[in-house]
């Protein structure tokens, strides 16, 4: 059940264990905008964004991107989702053998219009449905050679884009250390309420909230200009010490600097008691399960106003660490993984907004071919990413790998490698060369993923 | 007092103050409560260390229970997140805060999460955990791997001859004994998972899972191959093997140490601290003694507080108690939310902070102050107070931290924008009111003050 990213403490006893990406980084002081005028901004208008509520840092990030500044936002199915089942092999007798409780029926689901031996999970029928309209890239067999099943150790390498425990930038993370800048933190944003490891940069400050909605601070007894003043000093005592020596002050000076520019950036989005103060053109699915949806929408909305956002951080509250009865957790979850997705998509569209924003689905691994008899599944290794969005191809990469011909755990074996993946959304969507971020960039293969 | 047996692992031998005694404090409990530093500097180091690691009898808890919003008892067991308000009570008002300190570390170590039990099974984890919290590690992994709520969340009770399950063989030696890759191969964990198999539990309408247990019938009999040794291993084999294995020490002591100071373990010491483990028989507590009294936890560099810790500190540093059942969204918000790891992983120890989890600390302050408001439509009030009169008030009342030069002179710089704020006469007394309501809420949100 280990999952990357957040886990453990002193790491230094061994090399070989991953440092979580953005521990312990010291990034650049992020100064409080404090001149400058009234900032027009892209969009602005609708919600009354000025310089002033922004932030100067991040007015100006508006002011200079374009109507059609590329967005990625990355989602992880968090666990390791069972490939087998998303788009499953149902006429085959082998996996029919293999999967004895857990096999998606013959006759269920949607059938794969690009391989017709393959059919969609019946959970996964949104993502069907936006794949027949050419807006899904599949990647059914996706991964790196040596593959660790270890949670921590393949999400890290999946976050990191290399496979390399000692790395601590995020793969996006070092995108933006090149092409953000020092004064946008919205350039990387986490929407899990804790900063995802894929953003982690060096240098140039990134953000993290759960909605733009709920992002409010309050204190009882303190109101009007002088609340305004406390939070104010607040963020004013982080950009004091955002530079100190000491690794743990300027920890928590940061995130006191840059709750500042934050909270002025999103205040246009809070409604009275937290509510969001914006609409949706579509209708997002409802869930007992955490707030992906909900996320989402928030997401299309900051999107839609301007805000200037490069790269988008979610994980499911689902986990699809499904070693016992796969299916009570894995349908409901898929389920709403994909109509969640299907709905921001249809969000975008309706905003006018989708030629500028790329999906990108992944997990840390699929999982073994041979279900484990609690009804579940144990780690594999080759599994399945997706590509979402107006502008892709939406043509398959690779091919969906065999059963009869595993690695020696059992496991299925990869054939597209995920870092030839990132480098080519790096240079096809972000206008990025990938050498610069990706180690090793040259060695993998690009794929064709935008129209 | 008797002074601690001498030891071959580095030792402070500066001065021992009230600074160093609110470090401790912060480290090895939940922060010190008004006076507490001052006394426990008096014991000096040993003294100190020996009042944590070695209390007496069973442990009280100070002051007055906690309440829910409601004004009415916890119910850890019935009500959603009243099981996070009831163990932060504990951390709170026990007067044996390492015992509680050293419960949370394993809490993390062995990091279970409600989502896969519920909190009878969760709480009961916990008492095991605070009986053995300085004890034998050997015997707390046995626990451990026993635990119902552990059988649960890492499916060893599913793990069965007929349908071997890998989950709790693999972390098991990742991320409790040994360390990922290090000394075992897949090979390890799939005859390992053999070796575990037996648990089981019913599940029944109404009690859901229960009844615990381990049958013969289901274990896997046949012969392992476990780090090159064969036999016809179970699950007592696999926690001795893996707690003898060669690397296991190292692990603990690296892992252990992390958790104490914010700097890596000397070499040297790292070597001392393995030798003093294993010679005691896998014992935590002459380690732990050996961290609380090394250099680098009093001079070393400092560590950002985690956050039920800090919000524990809160209350003590206010003689305040618990009421409201906000803390348990609270800690959630600030990033720790009890019995709900983020992953088997545990917390990282060494990434606390982002805008979102900032937040949820403020709201910390927030919450922390919350019975203790200056009502801004009362009229007693200094109507004269100077800023620096405010500020001074302000520290005061959190105990005058020693602030740096810098954090003081923005928090004045704070409470002379807002005296200049008054331009009407009956700002005069409301604008100090909200003015000192700020001010106390600042001074715990400084960085220095979030970190020990």
């Amino acid at each position: 059940m280990a999952l990357a990213g957040r886990s453990g403490s002193a790491r230094e006893w061994d090399p070989r264990m991953p440092v979580p990406a953005g521990a312990g980084i010291d990034r650049r002081r992020f100064l409080l905008g404090a001149a400058g005028g009234l900032v027009s901004v892209y969009g602005a208008g609708r919600l009354g964004l000025t310089g002033r509520v922004l932030g100067d840092g991040i007015a100006q990030a508006a002011t200079v991107q374009s109507p059609t500044s590329p967005v990625l936002v990355s989602i992880f199915l968090q666990g390791g989702i069972d490939a087998l089942s998303v788009l499953a092999p149902a006429g085959n007798a082998l996996y029919q053998q293999l999967r004895p409780t857990l096999a998606v029926p013959i006759t269920a689901g949607t059938p794969f219009t690009e391989d017709p031996s393959l059919r969609w999970h019946p959970s996964a029928t949104s993502f069907a449905q936006l794949h027949n309209a050419g807006k899904v890239i599949v990647l059914p067999g996706i991964g790196y050679s040596s593959p660790d099943m270890s949670h921590f150790t393949s999400r890290h390498y999946w976050e990191v884009g290399a496979t390399d425990t000692s790395l601590q930038t995020g793969w996006l993370g070092r995108y933006l250390d090149i092409a953000g800048t020092p004064t946008n933190p919205l350039q990387g944003l986490s929407m899990d309420g804790q900063m995802n490891p894929t953003l982690a940069t060096a240098v140039n400050p990134t953000a993290a909230i759960q909605t733009p909605a709920d992002f409010s601070l309050w204190l009882n007894g303190v109101w009007g200009d002088v609340f305004d003043w406390t939070l104010d000093s607040a963020s004013a005592l982080g950009d004091a010490q955002h530079h100190s020596k000491d690794p743990a002050i300027a920890q928590v000076a940061e995130a006191a600097s840059e709750v500042g520019i934050v909270r002025r950036a999103l205040a246009p989005f809070r409604g009275a008691n937290g509510d969001p103060a914006y609409t949706s053109p579509v209708t997002y699915p409802t869930t007992t399960t955490g707030d992906l949806p909900q996320r989402l929408a928030g997401l299309a909305a900051m999107i839609a106003s301007g805000l200037p956002l490069r790269a988008v951080a979610l994980t499911t509250d689902t986990q699809f660490d499904t070693h016992a009865t796969q299916a009570s957790t894995f349908d409901t979850g898929l389920q709403l993984a994909a109509d969640s997705i299907a709905a921001f998509q249809a969000d975008l569209e309706a905003r006018g907004i989708d030629q500028r924003v790329l999906i990108h689905v992944w997990s840390e691994f699929g999982r073994r071919p041979q279900e484990n008899g609690s009804n579940g599944t144990d780690h594999g290794a080759a599994g399945i990413s997706l590509l979402i969005g107006s502008r892709t191809t939406g043509t398959m990469i690779g091919e969906w790998p065999t059963l009869t011909n595993l690695d020696i755990n059992g496991n299925q074996i990869e054939n597209t490698d995920y870092r030839g993946i990132y480098s080519s959304l790096l240079e096809q969507w972000f206008d990025q060369d990938a050498a610069a971020v990706i180690p090793g960039a040259a060695g993998f293969a690009r794929h064709q993923l935008i129209q | 007092m008797a002074s601690l047996p001498s030891s071959p692992i580095a030792v402070y031998h500066g001065p021992f103050t009230e600074r160093e005694a609110t470090r401790l404090l912060w480290r090895a409990g939940f922060g010190p409560r008004p006076g507490q530093p001052a006394r426990l500097a008096a014991l000096g180091l040993d003294g100190a260390v020996r009042s944590l690691t070695r209390p007496s009898g069973p442990a009280q808890l100070i002051g007055r229970a906690p309440r829910n919003s409601n004004g009415g008892p916890l119910d850890p067991t019935g009500v959603w997140g009243d099981d996070h308000c009831w163990w932060l009570d504990r951390m709170v008002r026990s007067d044996q805060q390492l015992i509680e300190r050293m419960t949370l570390v394993w809490h993390s170590w062995f990091a279970t999460s409600i989502d896969a039990s519920n909190a009878e099974l969760m709480l009961g984890q916990n008492k095991m955990m605070r009986a053995r919290a300085l004890g034998n590690f050997h015997d707390l992994f046995v626990e451990v791997t026993r635990d119902p709520a552990m059988l649960l969340w890492l499916n060893g009770a599913q793990n069965s001859k007929w349908s071997p399950n890998e989950n709790y063989a693999r972390e098991s030696m990742e991320l409790f004994t040994l360390g990922a890759d290090r000394g075992y191969d897949q090979l390890d964990v799939h005859e390992m998972a053999r070796a575990l198999t037996g648990f089981t539990n019913d599940w029944n309408i109404g009690v859901g899972p229960t009844n615990f247990r381990y049958e013969a019938s289901l274990h896997d009999e046949g012969v392992k191959r476990i780090f090159g040794h064969r036999g016809r291993f179970g699950y007592l084999d696999t926690c001795r093997m893996c707690v003898q294995h060669p690397l296991h020490p190292s692990f603990m002591v690296a892992k252990l140490w992390g958790y104490f100071v914010g700097a890596p373990v000397p070499a040297g010491d790292q070597r001392a601290l393995e030798r003093t483990y294993v010679a005691s028989g896998f014992e935590t507590r002459p380690l732990v003694e050996a961290i609380l009294r090394h250099p680098l936890f009093h001079e070393g560099p400092s560590m950002v507080i985690p956050p039920v810790v800090y919000c524990a500190g809160l209350l003590r540093a206010l003689d305040l108690t618990i009421e409201t059942d906000a803390w348990s969204w609270i800690g959630q918000q600030a990033g720790q939310r009890l019995f709900e790891p983020p992953n088997v992983a545990g917390w990282n120890y060494a990434d606390w902070l982002d805008t979102a989890r900032w937040s949820g600390r403020f709201t910390a302050v927030t919450y922390a102050l919350q019975s203790r408001v200056l009502n801004p439509n009362g009229h007693s009030y200094p109507e004269h107070e100077s800023a620096e009169e405010a500020l001074d008030s302000a520290l005061r009342y959190w105990g005058d931290p020693p602030f740096s030069a810098s954090t003081h002179g923005n928090l004045l710089a704070f409470s002379r924008r807002a005296q200049r704020g008054i331009t009407a006469d009956w700002e005069q007394v409301t604008y100090r009111i909200l003015r000192q309501n700020a001010l106390r809420a600042l001074v715990p949100t400084t960085p220095e003050w979030q970190c020990c």
